[in-house]
């Protein structure tokens, strides 16, 4: 499938620059290629001055890295983005749900849409939160959504992330970056701003509080500064102005929740958590963390604290789930999804597995619980030898993969040592449950910087872009 | 009570400013013996000095563990990059750093931007170069980093108690290496030399107040000859002097008050007694007592009072 067609965000096929390109490519046009490059030589003094990096695991070398910014925006024309918007919507609404219904009544189940071992059987659903009632029975309060364009332009979701979605202190950097090299650009375009994130996202935070709590103080949870998305963690605390705590900052005390202050203990309500539930409470789950709270799930259950995301919600993102959000959003919202899924192959089920086994090839295989582009074999581009090996990995325990047909991301001019070239791109929009749902309009532009890539994770040496959805 | 901050985030800024503080009181020291060997370059007035200089950082044994005799160059070295010294300029910009990465968020931007970037910078001096040929220009690049670092914070930050503990670490820190830098000092001169008002060595005294940024102050307070008695004064007992004990101690007490907890009235009242015998102590007493015996007493009490702050207040017990 590497002959399909891509879709290049900027240009049509018949080399003409698309409408909402037009002023960026006459802008870009003008403007000498000595300042470009000065440009793009700023832009990374200024993220590395600031300390905006990402650590990346098993690279010695390298455990401060800077993510790569391009300085060519994506832009998303205003009608495409409200398009994406209600299908966000729906979507995340169907998730928690989901989530709602398999940790209380399991309709879903009883009425067979989904098969109930692959739900009660996998090891992110959490037993812990059966029968725990949240405000407004929200699971997901953050979730980031990843879409990607294929062929002809048409948007499908990649995968949704509902455990803790990183990235949108990119997002935040990537627009303070771009307004301050390039002001004139935002002369020429309407762009819808995003710099409110932040309080849209305390303002998400503060209303899932538990009942009863009038002011709630609310601590972002890190895991501490040698995590890879520190830097974000760090950001995201200051902006809202509230404690940044690692796992020793907190004790539990009679299903109280508090942190160590210089002025003595002080009550905590709600907990934005950026580890894993694994690590949360060592007394609950993984007895070796030492990044967790001990208590912190008996006060969870007791109603003492909020956390969030909840516990339990990767078993709405795994990639096991995946390919039964469409009839989610048919069963409890009785609509159509707006948004499509990418086709995908369940090699638990024989007959997908023997399909997937035959055109390994073709298809992307990825584990399912698996993130970061970590362990999935890309069949186009693979060799025989990792083909082969693949295949003994996925006939030993089938039910641990998916496969999906290999999209042609689109793409989209992207500076790299030739010059400008198109390279793919995928889009993370973040979305906020709690009140309302709620977002800023647009998201986190990844891409691939190698040519040919399909991956666009920062953890594989992806870069981002700013995103820019036009106001009108 | 403004609003009240973690025990660690305290402690991360604490460090921070110790750290920075102390790299810029090497440079201080290492910058003046340089100074000195240039206009007394005897080979044995020249390794006195250095020996000198790395007992008083506490760094004599280690040092000639690793390298059995001691050169200006090999100090300097020592001193300003050997990473296996924890001691050393490098490592305590490295320390101070990784403090600030800790709490990035406390900060503001531009603090973290600072400290982030004298990180970043320090590797574009040339260890080889610097020991043996220019070390004047590395040791004003640190001090410069440090007077950035100190003026960025007091110029961006919240008046709360996240400056108190940044400022707290700043000015113990600065009381400590102040007697440190005095004491080796009057060590390296004539144990007995503070008794008399003999102008002794005037390039000596006059390095001294150099590296501590006094030398134009004690001609403005005193606007007469350099004399040992008079130097000790100046940087004990003189309140006005940013970098004398009394100053120092002085803001280390108004801090504790402002930060005070209910733990912590026994280590305000030890702060409290160490500035009062500073402000109602005389040099001649002092002096009468020998200057090394009552700076070490000194250094005694202010390392029980950080002792004391880090109980109180940086790695609080649960009080559960």
């Amino acid at each position: 499938m590497g002959t399909a067609p891509i879709f290049n965000e900027m240009n049509a096929d018949d080399a003409s620059v698309r409408p909402h390109y037009s002023p960026y490519a006459e802008w870009l046009a003008a403007t000498p290629g000595e300042r470009i490059l000065e440009k793009r030589a700023e832009a990374d003094t200024l993220f590395r001055r600031a300390g905006i990096t990402f650590a990346v695991y098993g690279d010695e070398t390298g455990t401060e890295r800077l993510i790569p910014f391009d300085i060519v925006p994506r832009i998303i024309p205003a009608g495409e983005w409200s398009g994406l918007q209600r299908g966000l919507r729906q979507r995340v609404t169907a998730l928690n749900a989901f989530l709602h219904d398999v940790y209380h009544d399991q309709e879903i189940l009883k009425a067979g849409k989904i098969p109930a071992e692959q739900v009660l059987c996998n090891v992110q659903y959490r037993p812990e939160m059966q029968g725990l009632n949240l405000p407004m029975d929200v699971y997901a309060h953050i979730a980031g959504i990843d879409l990607v364009r294929a062929g002809a332009g048409e948007y499908y979701v990649l995968e949704d992330n509902l455990r803790v979605p990183s990235g949108v202190s990119y997002m935040l950097e990537d627009r303070k970056a771009m307004m301050r090299l390039f002001p004139e650009l935002f002369a020429r375009y309407s762009v819808a701003p995003v710099e409110h994130y932040p309080d849209l996202l305390l303002e998400t935070l503060r209303a899932v509080a538990p009942g009863g709590v009038r002011d709630p103080t609310v601590v972002l949870l890190t895991p501490g500064a040698h995590n890879s998305a520190y830097f974000e963690h760090a950001f995201l605390a200051q902006q809202m102005g509230i404690e940044l705590v690692e796992g020793q900052d907190l004790f539990v005390d009679d299903e109280i929740v508090y942190m160590r202050t210089t002025q003595g203990p002080q009550r905590v309500d709600v907990i934005y958590r950026r580890i894993d539930d694994d690590f949360l409470d060592p007394l609950a789950f993984r007895p070796d963390s030492m990044l967790g709270v001990p208590g912190l799930l008996a006060a969870y259950r007791a109603g003492r604290v909020a956390i969030s995301n909840a516990v339990g919600t990767g078993i709405a993102d795994d990639k096991s789930t995946y390919p039964y959000v469409p009839e989610m959003i048919r069963f409890y919202l009785g609509e159509e999804p707006i948004l499509a899924n990418v086709p995908t192959y369940i090699l638990r089920k024989p007959e997908d597995l023997a399909y997937a086994l035959d055109h390994l090839d073709e298809l992307v295989v990825k584990e399912v619980h698996g993130a970061g582009g970590y362990g999935m074999l890309i069949g186009p581009r693979a060799s025989r030898g990792e083909i082969a090996e693949f295949r003994a990995r996925i006939i030993a325990d089938p039910a641990r993969y998916i496969a999906q047909p290999t999209l042609s991301l689109s793409a989209c001019p992207t500076f790299v040592e030739s010059g400008l070239a198109p390279r793919h791109v995928d889009l993370r929009p973040f979305v906020l449950s709690g009140r309302d749902i709620v977002m800023v309009p647009g998201g986190l532009t990844r891409v691939a910087l190698r040519e040919g890539s399909l991956v666009v994770n920062s953890s594989q040496g992806g870069g981002t872009k700013d995103t820019w959805v036009l106001a009108c | 009570m403004g609003a009240c901050m973690l025990s660690r985030t305290a402690d991360h800024l604490y460090w921070m400013s110790r750290y920075t503080e102390r790299a810029e009181n090497l440079a201080r020291m290492l910058d003046v013996n340089c100074r000195m060997t240039l206009l007394r370059q005897e080979e044995d007035v020249v390794r006195r000095r250095w020996t000198s200089t790395l007992a008083t950082v506490g760094q004599l044994e280690p040092f000639l563990a690793a390298h059995g005799v001691v050169t200006q160059a090999s100090a300097i070295d020592w001193i300003s990059f050997e990473r296996s010294n924890p001691g050393s300029i490098d490592q305590c910009l490295d320390r101070a750093r990784d403090n600030a990465h800790a709490v990035r968020g406390t900060l503001t931007s531009e603090t973290w931007e600072t400290l982030n970037a004298t990180w970043l910078e320090i590797r574009r001096f040339r260890r080889d170069t610097v020991s043996s040929q220019a070390p004047g220009d590395f040791f004003e690049w640190v001090k410069f980093r440090s007077h950035l670092a100190r003026g960025v914070i007091q110029g961006t930050m919240l008046q709360d108690d996240a400056l108190e503990f940044t400022l707290l670490g700043t000015y113990l820190e600065r009381a400590d290496n102040t007697a440190r830098i005095l004491d080796a000092r009057f060590e390296f001169l004539a144990p007995e030399a503070a008794k008399s008002d003999d102008a002794g060595d005037y390039y000596e005294w006059s390095a001294l107040l150099r590296s501590v940024s006094a030398f134009e102050i004690y001609r403005k307070v005193y606007r007469d000859l350099i004399t040992p008695r008079r130097v000790a004064e100046l940087l004990i007992l003189r309140e006005p002097m940013p970098r004398s004990l009394r100053h120092c101690m002085s803001r280390v007490q108004q801090t504790l008050v402002k930060v005070a907890n209910s733990r912590s009235s026994e280590t305000l009242r030890r702060a409290g007694e160490i500035h009062a015998a500073l402000q109602y102590g005389r040099i001649e007493d002092a002096l009468e007592e020998g200057l090394r015996s009552y700076l070490s007493g000194f250094l005694e009490r202010t390392s029980d009072l950080g002792a004391r702050i880090a109980r109180d207040f940086l790695v609080s017990e649960a009080t559960a």
